[in-house]
């Protein structure tokens, strides 16, 4: 049913920090490799070693930059997935009931032998979160990895999203944000963490950590004194050796 | 928005054919025999052919009467409940006039309601889009169903209201176009809310997260279509309005000026609803810095 839950106490969702991420992409090959070949159809490419090679990813890392009113431009890795809204306007718009939110844990899922791969939910995600896999004809979306965090037949450290689990720089937390005790909870609370497009209502479960300040690049060095020149005038052997050789 | 070819070609011609359903089921004309016939199989073959044509649209067709289940919430899914009830209720309306040479007033008046109602849940579809800030408009359902009515208006020789409704259209259409060039604008989502980073100083894409395209810029990032778009714009009101009106004003009637009227109405009403997918501007193109 495409109605949303009245409410799901538990949140589970992703924090990412703008501040660590790195940009090296890792969590979108990690993404693509495990749920390729998990829940439902596999994430297909076209051309793929051709001039023109598209597939269907899950998860994409923008970069962007930044210009600040003063001092320098900062570079900032974006990566972007499914944020599970708790108003999700993907869930309500689908016609036969395939997408839908679930009540327990507040993730977002695309049942896909109900999908009619119409696209409108790709259409109604403000966040570009839903790709169409051309080669199946269905919706696909982050899934939060629900193949893998309940999973008791893997190891207790590798039950959270693949993103989470391979990110090197630790940019990415999985958690319950329903839980204002959990470890994300507190950690967006701490860095104050935000909403993309709050305007648009949805209500993003999944929170991004903005980049902490950086130095402005005016600021003079505490070390900077011994940095000064000791002599401005040379003397000795070498004053002679300089003078000297500046005259041939 | 891509303006997918299905898309365009079932908005059009379901609308025409609804549009004409609707005034079939009001009475008008109040034809019976062979000439309803010719009358009902034109706004069938409109309606339902359009509706066919929306399919190819589907990745996945296989499961196309789920989508019948989820009137609750859906504009997409009360659309096809309404399509069909509608279609149903007429064709119930069409078999009292072609075989029975009589009209159930009541019947006509619900299958009516109910075509004009399709017409309006189609609107929907588009207009409930919050990403979408041009369809998200007041005017998105007015200039769907005055095309559709007075079109219908036009194709069952309801030819003086088609005229004076046509110029309905052409102001709701203008009305539309210049509100919506503001509508992005308006509602205010930028690359500095889509990323958060507005507090921080001005953002712009500095590396899209893909060398090549993909669904979401095929989809939702269309942009060629906007350098012509002024041309276009004037194209369709001339061809959907203008020339219509004229034809109407200097007495079509069963003849080449008819038959001019509506060709050149349909074909306007394609420039504008390609218009209509060309240029809406979807929030999603703010992660690859094109939009504004």
């Amino acid at each position: 049913m495409t109605a949303l839950p009245a409410k799901s106490d538990v949140k589970l969702g992703l924090v990412i920090d703008l501040d660590t991420c790195v940009g090296c992409h890792a969590c979108v090959v990690s993404c693509k490799g495990w749920n390729t070949e998990n829940y439902g159809a596999p994430l297909s490419d076209q051309d793929a070693y051709g001039e023109n090679p598209s597939g269907t990813f899950l998860n994409r890392v923008h970069s962007f930059e930044v210009q600040p009113e003063q001092g320098a431009a900062q570079t900032i890795h974006f990566p972007k997935s499914c944020l599970h809204c708790e108003d999700a306007p993907c869930v309500t718009v689908c016609p036969t009931g395939a997408s839908y939110k679930r009540a327990e844990d507040g993730i977002v899922l695309v049942n896909e032998d109900a999908c009619i791969g119409c696209g409108l939910c790709a259409w109604a995600c403000p966040y570009g979160a839903r790709e169409l896999d051309q080669a199946a004809g269905v919706m696909k979306k982050c899934t939060l990895c629900v193949d893998r965090i309940y999973n008791e037949n893997l190891p207790e450290e590798d039950r959270e999203p693949a993103c989470v689990r391979t990110c090197p720089a630790g940019a990415r937390h999985f958690g319950d944000l329903g839980d204002e005790n959990s470890d994300v909870s507190q950690l967006v609370k701490e860095r104050g963490g935000m909403d993309l497009m709050p305007e648009l209502g949805t209500k993003p479960v999944n929170k991004y950590l903005p980049p902490r300040p950086k130095d402005t690049g005016n600021e003079i060095d505490i070390l900077a004194p011994l940095l000064a020149p000791v002599a401005t005038e040379t003397t000795g052997f070498l004053g002679w050796l300089d003078r000297t050789l500046e005259k041939l | 928005m891509h303006p997918a070819p299905s898309v365009i070609l079932f908005s059009v011609l379901s609308g025409l054919g609804f549009g004409m359903l609707a005034w079939l089921g009001f009475g008008e004309p109040g034809v019976t025999g062979m000439s309803a016939f010719i009358f009902f199989f034109v706004a069938y073959a409109l309606a339902v052919g359009g509706l066919l044509s929306a399919t190819f649209h589907l990745g996945n067709p296989k499961n196309a009467l789920k989508s019948f289940s989820q009137w609750r919430t859906s504009w997409l899914s009360r659309e096809g409940c309404c399509a069909v009830a509608a279609l149903l209720v007429m064709g119930i309306y069409a078999i009292g006039a072609i075989f029975l040479e009589t009209h159930w007033v009541f019947v006509g008046i619900i299958g009516a309601i109910l075509s004009i109602v399709t017409v309006f849940t189609t609107s929907m579809i588009y207009g409930q889009l919050k990403t979408v800030p041009r369809w998200n408009h007041w005017t998105t359902p007015p200039l769907f169903l005055s095309l559709s009515i007075f079109g219908g208006a036009l194709m069952t020789g309801q030819i003086k209201v088609a005229m004076v409704g046509f110029i309905v259209v052409g102001l709701i259409q203008i009305a539309a176009w210049l509100m919506g060039d503001k509508q992005f604008a308006t509602r205010g989502s930028s690359m500095e809310t889509a990323t958060g980073l507005g507090d921080i100083g001005k953002v712009r894409m500095f590396e899209p997260p893909h060398t090549g395209t993909n669904y979401l810029l095929k989809e939702m990032v269309y942009v060629i279509g906007r350098k012509h778009a002024m041309k276009l714009r004037v194209i369709a009101i001339l061809l959907m309005v203008v020339i219509p009106v004229l034809m109407i004003w200097m007495g079509a009637h069963h003849d080449i000026k008819a038959v001019i009227a509506v060709l050149s109405h349909i074909v306007g009403v394609f420039a504008s609803r390609w218009l209509f997918f060309a240029e809406a501007e979807h929030v999603v193109g703010l992660y690859y810095g094109k939009r504004g």
